[in-house]
């Protein structure tokens, strides 16, 4: 009994917090636009009976869905997001390994410090933080007014509202994520495992590639995933930093809710994108069995 | 092969394989090793021996390269090892903690050092197949590291390390982490498989027991210092200093004031007491040089009546420590001083001759213990 209990209280979470939401949602991409409150059709009540429960339910329809295939501007932002995500995940990774590279290698005193000063940009508003950036990167924001003093460059550059603003926000929003559990294998690394391949005839490079890589590949993984699952649906970076030319999905979603008013599309919108994202969240979680599997 | 035949310590012509020329390591103002001078040869099983921090693993790890010397020479074969990189040399290593890639399986753990000699592929794999066979791991070799159980995993390190058939084999505690039953059966399988391979094997270790077992020479070590390299049984019999002889088993340790004439030394060690008897080829004490009469307690007879002895001195038992092969007798002097005899039990327990507070006789020939200056 005590044993059911203690299941049964992470299972009401995941189902009042996440089954229930869906479901919600779901049902509302299921019906059709509406001048009322709430903006869609059709409602039932408790009250009403069967008959009208059957009604209900012979409302609901597709119909949201298929206009999604049929206007390419929504499968326009779904590839775009996945690229931008994509991109943004790689340069993530190529910042992100070697600071957490560092901090590993470095003496372990200095660790903790330097794991703080990762983790407390977090302690701010993430909103705060991507105006600041909104600053740095404007006309006449501190960067060009840095490289112009420089003489690097002769007329300000023009970076905020593209794609460029966009990757900049969202490397330096999710780098955390990436750092941390790279950081977190790389520090279970054994320095014998790396005399040893040196011992074994190894150069110090080949070393770092035959034993640093392949062992550091979970806390890659983990990192890669964390950066871009929630780098698809983001929503507020490219609102504030991307250019008209900029398209992603959270951003359609954002304007089908607020502009559009239309729940119903928008809410097709957000089952798509969670259908797109469930495949990296179920091979994200392989990963973390295996891994758990591997250290048994 | 008659074992008593290797012994090229003793001939003047043979070349060492390993020479430290006055070796001094320093780690900022600590001096780890300090002006050390020691020569290794070629097929021996070297063992270095003393208490954690004694600078042992330094030594070994100056010799796999992964330490600067911070004065004098190392020589692997007549040729100053300090410019060649841990990877060039000839030199391989079993680690502690055994270092198995834990994301490669046995078999491309034990070819790991292969691949990166560009052998080909077919005698790769005969050399890890030998490799296997050798140290019979047949049957694991597509396992991970963590499939296998520790003395497996010892195997394979083991394996991984012999692989490249190094000059120079060095084992840093390498039956640290095993089990005492299995410890001994892997030191005799650690001496057949140098015997087979013929390479050089220097070990770290801290257990005595397994540097006398394994070794065809132990180094005994402190801060940084060697304070005797000998063969196990004359380390063990002639050790050269309090030191060694405390470090290695049991020992009774006698001070007294020396009376020397010829071979023969009488030692005033207690007034009221009879001096001890004892006899010295090597050293010569000057009268009333303070002397170390050290004694093993197997080599310490005990007996209730007085016994025709050069030595024999009367005490009781204070206590018996039954270790069931043999027990170990302490004997308070009436100095006050306890002395240890040990005897075996080759009477069943129940008819043991002494018990606690009897007094006994202890009694040892004038040959039996060696005589130190410090």
């Amino acid at each position: 009994m005590r044993r059911f209990a203690l299941i049964a209280i992470p299972y009401f979470w995941l189902l009042a917090l996440f089954l229930v939401p869906f479901l919600i949602v779901l049902k509302i991409s299921l019906s059709d636009l509406a001048l009322a409150r709430p903006p869609y059709l059709p409602q039932w009540n408790f009250g009403d009976g069967w008959e009208a429960l059957r009604a209900f339910f012979a409302d609901l329809d597709m119909e949201n869905f298929v206009f999604l295939s049929e206007d390419d501007l929504y499968w326009r932002a779904y590839i775009s997001s996945l690229r931008i995500a994509v991109i943004s995940t790689v340069i993530t990774l190529l910042v992100g390994f070697p600071i957490a590279y560092g901090i590993a290698r470095s003496p372990v005193e200095w660790r903790p410090t330097l794991l703080m000063l990762i983790i407390l940009p977090f302690w701010t508003s993430f909103l705060i933080r991507v105006y600041a950036w909104m600053g740095i990167l404007s006309k006449e924001g501190l960067l060009n007014q840095f490289l112009l003093w420089l003489g690097v460059i002769g007329e300000p550059l023009t970076i905020l509202n593209t794609n460029t603003a966009v990757y900049i926000a969202i490397v330096y929003t999710y780098l955390p994520f990436m750092i941390l559990p790279i950081y977190a294998a790389l520090d279970r690394l054994d320095d014998s495992l790396l005399e040893a391949a040196e011992d074994l005839g190894c150069s110090r490079i080949q070393a770092f590639w035959l034993v640093t890589i392949p062992l550091a590949r979970n806390g890659i993984i983990a990192g890669c995933f964390l950066v871009f699952i929630p780098a698809i649906g983001e929503v507020i970076i490219p609102s504030l930093m991307g250019g008209s030319g900029t398209l992603m999905i959270g951003k359609v979603l954002w304007e089908e809710f607020f502009s559009n008013r239309d729940w119903p599309v928008a809410s097709a919108v957000a089952i798509i994108l969670l259908l797109i994202l469930i495949i990296p969240i179920i091979l994200f979680q392989r990963n973390e069995q295996k891994q758990r599997e591997a250290e048994g | 092969m008659n074992q008593t035949a290797f012994a090229p310590w003793d001939d003047p012509a043979a070349k060492p394989l390993i020479q430290f020329r006055d070796v001094t390591k320093r780690f900022g103002t600590f001096t780890a090793i300090e002006g050390l001078s020691l020569d290794i040869f070629e097929k021996e099983f070297f063992a270095l021996l003393g208490p954690s921090g004694c600078g042992k693993t330094t030594m070994m790890r100056m010799l796999a390269g992964f330490e600067d010397v911070t004065e004098g020479q190392i020589l692997l074969n007549g040729q100053d090892i300090a410019p060649v990189p841990p990877n060039k040399r000839a030199v391989n290593m079993m680690f502690q903690s055994y270092a198995l890639f834990p994301h490669l399986s046995i078999w491309d753990n034990i070819a790991f050092g292969l691949r990166r000699d560009r052998m080909s592929k077919d005698a790769i794999a005969a050399r890890v197949e030998e490799m296997l066979r050798l140290t019979r791991l047949e049957k694991f070799a597509r396992r991970k590291p963590h499939q296998i159980s520790g003395g497996q995993r010892q195997r394979v390190a083991l394996a991984r390390s012999l692989a490249k058939a190094p000059k120079l084999l060095l084992l840093d505690e390498p039956l640290g982490a095993l089990d005492k039953k299995l410890r001994q059966d892997t030191q005799f399988e650690l001496m057949d498989i140098q015997e087979t391979t013929g390479t050089t094997f220097v070990i770290v270790t801290h257990d005595q027991e397994e540097a006398m077992t394994v070794a065809s020479r132990v180094a005994v070590m402190d801060e940084g210092k060697l304070m005797q390299v000998a063969t196990p049984d004359q380390i063990y019999e002639a050790p050269n200093s309090v030191y060694v002889a405390d470090f290695i088993g049991d020992v009774n340790i006698i001070e007294g004031k020396a009376a020397q004439t010829g071979d023969k030394v009488t030692i005033a060690w207690a007034e009221g007491q009879p001096d001890i008897q004892g006899t010295t080829a090597t050293r010569t004490f000057s009268p009333g040089q303070t002397c170390h009469f050290a004694i093993r307690p197997e080599k310490v007879a005990i007996s209730a009546d007085k016994p025709d002895a050069p030595n024999a001195l009367q005490g009781k038992v204070l206590d018996i420590a039954y270790l069931g092969n043999i027990s170990t007798y302490h004997v308070e002097l009436p100095t006050g001083a306890v002395i240890k005899a040990q005897t075996a039990n080759t009477r069943r327990i129940a008819r043991r001759s002494f018990t606690w507070e009897d007094p006994v006789w202890i009694s040892f020939s004038d040959t039996a213990g060696v005589l130190l200056e410090h």
